[in-house]
């Protein structure tokens, strides 16, 4: 395990702080809720971007895997009396399977022709789950009202809420800090940037888009089954429906794709918008949010295709940091650079 | 190999000793670079075997012969484009050392011995061609290959940076890596190629020391056509 810095332990607290202080500051319900809505969608962005961020494979079809999460979960509750807790890590489990069943046979597709899979095999889903009776169909599932505990993971306050879906994304967040700096995430970034580079230097592409994928998928199934809990009611409509998956990328390429905290960035954007936005205009407002995605996104795209995050930092890799592992006039000589390149970044 | 109606490679059969350089030439179109696809798994042979260190890795992935020790470059320079120098080196060095700081090590150890080393934090889509030539190279030699095939290594660099690709592709030697080198630059891999191997139109037409091949007749036919070959005859006599 690599030694832990002051630095990894000053943004641990910062983020325990921040999510701990920003719920008290309205006791307005909506607004907490539009804090969970950015912890949640933050891990959907986070989910997303270990497969699209770091490998280039652009998914369209994450809502697949949402609602496998918030399926799995939900029929194990209502059938079988289970936990959402064990329904969660078994929903992750289910949808990671499922993506390496999806991912295989898409190994060979890249860019948009993966987008297209991706987005095909969603749909598919979608129409699966519409029409399987065995999990109500187009009708939906209510959830069976619990106590207020935390072993159905059920609560009257948002709090609670709160609690979990920021561990779940600080969870994500850590795996993703991890992965950056491993073997793997490098392999990954390798396959973004060349597959046949990559093969050529011994790495089993096949094999590492299929981690990828499902590692994506078990996150992004366990904010599905989060999302059911906190809803008390799924169909397929609300758990598996394209305007899902569309936003999870809007999250992350607003934020700043391939960076650990450009789509918790993201989320902070775009959630407050996009839920206020619903909330202020009612059922007319239900296209507003998305125009001003749009609008959003084209400005982001024009001055700074990278993302938001780009606004903060200037121009960084992995490896520009690792200075102090080389030597002390080494050290030196770096920081130069990073100014050089700093300044460039500027321009 | 065959694509359809062209056989790019036919009854093409060499040796490579541990430790030499062989130098592989033959005019455009020979079919240089789908030999080395073949060699190096990015191409199944339609017909035909390759044997390294004694075992058959016809139709290996590139994955898997890379792991058993054959590295290669490529023609047009891919450099991991959004990755540094640094960090294109260690997605080779990965390939034997699964944990982040050996790989790092590993990675500056190879940079220093190709002249990387001060550009380590530049971007791979910042570099020159001849750097990137020479990242190609570094990135190979990371995977710590038994056999390094190199593809037009020299092609576009000039004099002075062709001197020091020789020099690099020397000292690589010395470390006990064989090389098998795709060359047009003839003054870059006559001097230093133990053998040279020649191509056209897909057939094997010469084989053998540099001196020998500069006087094959095969070769200076396919290089500069026969009519040329008749006045150089007439000359001669």
């Amino acid at each position: 395990m690599p030694k832990i810095s002051r630095k990894t332990i000053m943004i641990v607290l910062l983020y325990v702080g921040v999510v701990a202080i920003t719920p008290l500051f309205s006791k307005a319900p909506f607004y907490r809720h539009v804090l969970i809505m950015v912890g949640m969608y933050g891990l959907l962005g986070v989910a997303w971007n270990i497969m699209g961020g770091y490998t280039g494979l652009y998914s369209f079809g994450q809502s697949a895997f949402f609602g496998i999460g918030a399926y799995t979960s939900t029929m194990m509750l209502v059938k079988g009396g289970f936990s959402p807790w064990i329904g969660m890590l078994c929903g992750g489990i289910l949808a990671a399977i499922v993506a390496a069943g999806m991912a295989y046979p898409t190994s060979r597709l890249r860019g948009p022709y993966f987008t297209i899979a991706s987005q095909a095999f969603a749909r598919t889903f979608q129409i699966l789950m519409t029409n399987w009776d065995y999990v109500e169909g187009a009708i939906g599932i209510p959830l069976p009202l619990m106590p207020d505990t935390w072993r159905f993971m059920q609560f009257k306050d948002k709090i609670p809420y709160h609690i979990i879906i920021f561990s779940l994304l600080g969870i994500a967040i850590l795996v993703c800090y991890y992965i950056e700096r491993s073997r793997t995430g490098y392999y990954f970034r390798a396959i973004r940037d060349s597959e046949q580079v990559a093969s050529a230097l011994g790495i089993n592409t096949v094999r590492q888009r299929i981690i990828a994928t499902m590692l994506s998928a078990f996150f992004t199934a366990i904010a599905g089954t989060f999302y059911s809990q906190y809803v008390l009611y799924i169909d397929p409509e609300s758990v598996t429906h394209h305007a899902l998956s569309v936003e999870i990328v809007m999250v992350a390429a607003v934020g700043g794709a391939g960076t650990i905290w450009g789509p918790v960035l993201g989320a902070a954007i775009l959630m407050p918008i996009s839920q206020y936005a619903r909330a202020a205009l009612g059922g007319a407002g239900r296209g507003i949010d998305l125009i001003i995605y749009g609008v959003i996104i084209m400005v982001i795209a024009l001055v700074r295709p990278t993302g938001i995050l780009g606004f903060f930092q200037r121009e960084r890799t992995i490896e520009g940091e690792g200075g102090d592992d080389i030597g002390t006039t080494v050290t030196a000589d770096t920081g130069a650079d990073d100014a050089v390149r700093g300044s460039l970044g500027q321009q | 190999m065959r694509f359809g109606g062209l056989l790019a490679n036919n009854d093409v059969t060499f040796d490579i000793y541990p430790g030499e350089i062989v130098g592989l030439i033959g005019p455009n179109g020979a079919g240089k670079t789908t030999l080395f696809n073949c060699i190096s798994g990015f191409l199944r042979p339609t017909a035909g075997t390759v044997l390294f260190k004694g075992e058959n890795i016809t139709g290996l992935k590139p994955h898997q012969i890379c792991h058993r020790g054959l590295a290669r470059t490529f023609q047009i320079t891919q450099p991991l484009r959004d990755m540094t120098v640094l960090e294109n080196v260690m997605v080779g060095t990965f390939c034997r050392y699964p944990l982040t700081s050996q790989a790092r090590a590993k990675a500056i150890e190879i940079l220093k011995m190709t002249g990387m080393w001060a550009k380590r934090h530049q971007k791979g889509s910042e570099l020159t061609i001849p750097d990137r030539k020479r990242l190609e190279i570094a990135r190979a030699l990371g995977t710590e290959p038994d056999l390094l095939i190199l593809d037009e290594a020299m092609a576009g660099l000039n004099p002075a940076e062709i001197h020091e690709a020789v020099e690099l592709v020397k000292t690589i030697q010395a470390q006990g890596i064989t090389l098998f080198i795709i060359e047009h630059v003839m003054e870059a891999i006559m001097p230093i190629a133990d053998r040279i191997v020649v191509l056209d139109a897909g057939r094997l037409i010469a084989e053998g020391p540099p001196s020998e091949i500069v006087h094959n007749e095969r070769v200076i036919e396919a290089y500069l056509g026969e009519g040329r070959h008749v006045k150089r005859k007439e000359h001669t006599s």
